[in-house]
């Protein structure tokens, strides 16, 4: 809770200084202006003297008077400013200790995730995934249905840090998400970038940009409106965006796996990007990339298995089945003949194996 | 008995939220009761009576709906004390995105909607500026930047409040609000209590019942818009 005492360190400087000062300043305070009707006001005065009568009269449809306006705008610099350095602190690692199933079997396991780290869920649609999700989401202390405590750095998180990161914790991309904004991709992940108050915007935008290019199966430009991208190219600018920009050092990705892109890839960027992942799938390519894999069933963890060296020489051979396809669906969008050779080679294989 | 105020846009998820978060509640069953104040049809009875929930409906029909909401709270009060209710929770629909029906020291909630547009929580005006609470529905459909873009208009509106991302159809994210639901200090009565906010002014003729277009029918307090050239 933002004190009236923090709002008033900004007091003075408010109404003392020139408008086009304060916006150099704060650049967000053009968007606090816009949002109270005053976009057109004369910014070379400071605030309270260059409110018209007009604008008076037009304030107290927001509930405010200029004395209110000028303390509520303090709050407003206080709210952003303190939010840019405390965010949510780094996380060294998130500790998941076990509670019990839907039928009340301790689950008898506790595990520990660093960032960098890829985990997969695995386990049937109802099983108690996005359970398991909303137990992280909310940092459970042994007080929700499965009983599981979040511990973070090694710590139980304590109750004003627990309900103050609301939704910051875990960043969700999955199969079913659209975009809905009527923007183009560049003005789209520039919107972003300034809500996140990254200080080079311009350069935040071309990395994420190129990143999701890199990461698409078919190219687009910064100019092409969201909501037209393939769903491949979508869950590419998703993945790159979230990677290069999001504010939360979890990410659960959901079933991403017919998605057109470059799974390989968008793993590795994440990954790459000091985030926690954690990946329900059941694509073997992703599942046995990752380091373990939890298995829920019944609502509970039913076990954590570590990726083994079969397991992952099998993922060798899976890559190549892979390529194959991936050459198929390739050759198929050119517009060749399917020829009985390019998929004959893996079929005696696989043969072979059973 | 607990009272919580819950509005929201019209189809923002308001009673998805309320249900979903009755069940994170966890208290005994028909001890959580809701008083649903509308404007002109409401189907949502029919889902809070499935659900075991006690509730009542009001329409406002052609008085406007924060006035109404006003006029019929305290009997909503007289209503869940005589229900043996430890916790009522009002909805109401915000219409004009003008007012909002908050009571002062009384837990405020306001439920908007990722799908209606990351710029729509500068434009919702009173409702969103004094909740306490913002609950964000149906972010499991939009991507994250929309999510966090969304939430972080929400702050440039109201600062102070907390921002919660509910999934009514899961569910996820109730246990938080619930969790604030069960922290608000009981209240007896309303009598004397102030509204955040002013309601609307609403004096001018055609509030009687005008119909007619023209200045000369235009009577009491009026606003005229000045057109550029």
């Amino acid at each position: 809770m933002s004190s009236d005492t923090c709002a008033y360190d900004y007091y003075d400087e408010v109404i003392t200084t020139p408008l086009y000062l304060l916006l150099e300043k704060y650049p967000l305070s053009a968007d606090y202006l816009a949002n109270h009707r005053l976009h057109g006001i004369d910014l070379s005065k400071t605030l309270t003297d260059a409110l018209t009568d007009e604008d008076i009269d037009a304030l107290e449809e927001f509930g405010l008077d200029v004395d209110g306006l000028v303390l509520h705008f303090c709050k407003f610099l206080e709210a952003f400013t303190l939010s840019q350095t405390c965010d949510l602190g780094k996380i060294h690692s998130l500790t998941i200790i076990g509670g019990m199933d839907k039928s009340g079997v301790p689950e008898n396991v506790s595990l520990t995730l660093h960032p960098g780290e890829i985990v997969s869920i695995v386990g049937p649609t109802g099983s108690g995934k996005s359970r398991l999700l909303e137990d992280i989401e909310c940092m459970a202390q042994k007080d929700t249905p499965t009983m599981r405590q979040i511990l973070i750095n090694g710590l139980a998180p304590d109750d004003e840090r627990r309900f103050d990161t609301g939704g910051k914790l875990v960043a969700q991309l999955s199969q079913t998400m659209n975009f809905v904004v009527d923007l183009t991709v560049r003005e789209f992940l520039e919107m972003h970038a300034k809500s996140r108050m990254v200080s080079n915007v311009e350069e935040v935008v071309k990395r994420s940009f190129i990143c999701a290019n890199s990461l698409a199966g078919e190219k687009f430009t910064p100019d092409t409106k969201v909501t037209q991208l393939s769903g491949g190219q979508s869950r590419a600018l998703m993945i790159a965006d979230t990677a290069l920009m999001s504010a939360s050092p979890i990410i659960l990705i959901d079933e991403i796996e017919n998605a057109g892109i470059d799974r390989k890839e968008a793993i590795k960027l994440l990954a790459g990007n000091e985030k926690i992942i954690l990946m329900s799938t059941h694509d073997p390519l992703l599942a046995l990339r990752a380091d373990r894999r939890i298995v829920i069933k019944n609502g509970g963890i039913s076990k954590i298995l570590v990726t083994s060296d079969e397991e992952r020489e099998s993922l060798d051979k899976i890559e190549k089945i892979d390529r194959v396809l991936l050459n198929l669906r390739n050759s198929l969008r050119r517009g060749d003949v399917i020829s009985k050779d390019s998929v004959c080679e893996i079929k005696e294989e696989s043969n072979e194996q059973l | 008995m607990k009272l919580i105020t819950v509005a929201g846009p019209p189809s923002s998820g308001k009673t998805s939220v309320i249900l979903k978060t009755i069940a994170a509640l966890g208290l005994p069953k028909r001890s959580v009761g809701v008083v649903k104040f509308d404007s002109l049809t409401s189907f949502d009875n029919v889902r809070y009576s499935e659900n075991d929930v006690p509730v009542q409906t009001g329409f406002a029909g052609k008085i406007c709906p924060d006035h109404f909401f006003v006029t019929n709270i305290e009997g909503a009060i007289s209503w869940g004390k005589r229900k043996n209710l430890s916790m009522l929770i009002t909805e109401s629909a915000g219409l004009c995105n003008r007012c909002s029906p908050y009571i002062k020291g009384i837990l405020s909630v306001c439920v908007i909607d990722n799908l209606s547009g990351v710029n729509t929580p500068r434009k919702i005006g009173p409702m969103l500026k004094y909740a306490d609470i913002v609950v964000v529905t149906k972010g499991d459909i939009v991507s994250q930047a929309e999510r966090e873009v969304f939430a972080f208009n929400i702050k440039e509106v109201n600062s102070n409040a907390k921002v919660i991302f509910v999934n009514g159809i899961t569910g996820q994210g109730t246990f938080i609000l619930a969790k604030y639901f069960s922290e608000v200090p009981e209240v007896d009565t309303l009598k004397d209590r102030t509204l955040k906010f002013t309601m609307p002014a609403a004096i001018c003729s055609y509030c009687t019942g005008e119909t007619r277009i023209g200045d000369y029918y235009q009577l009491g307090m009026l606003k005229k818009m000045e057109y550029g050239d």
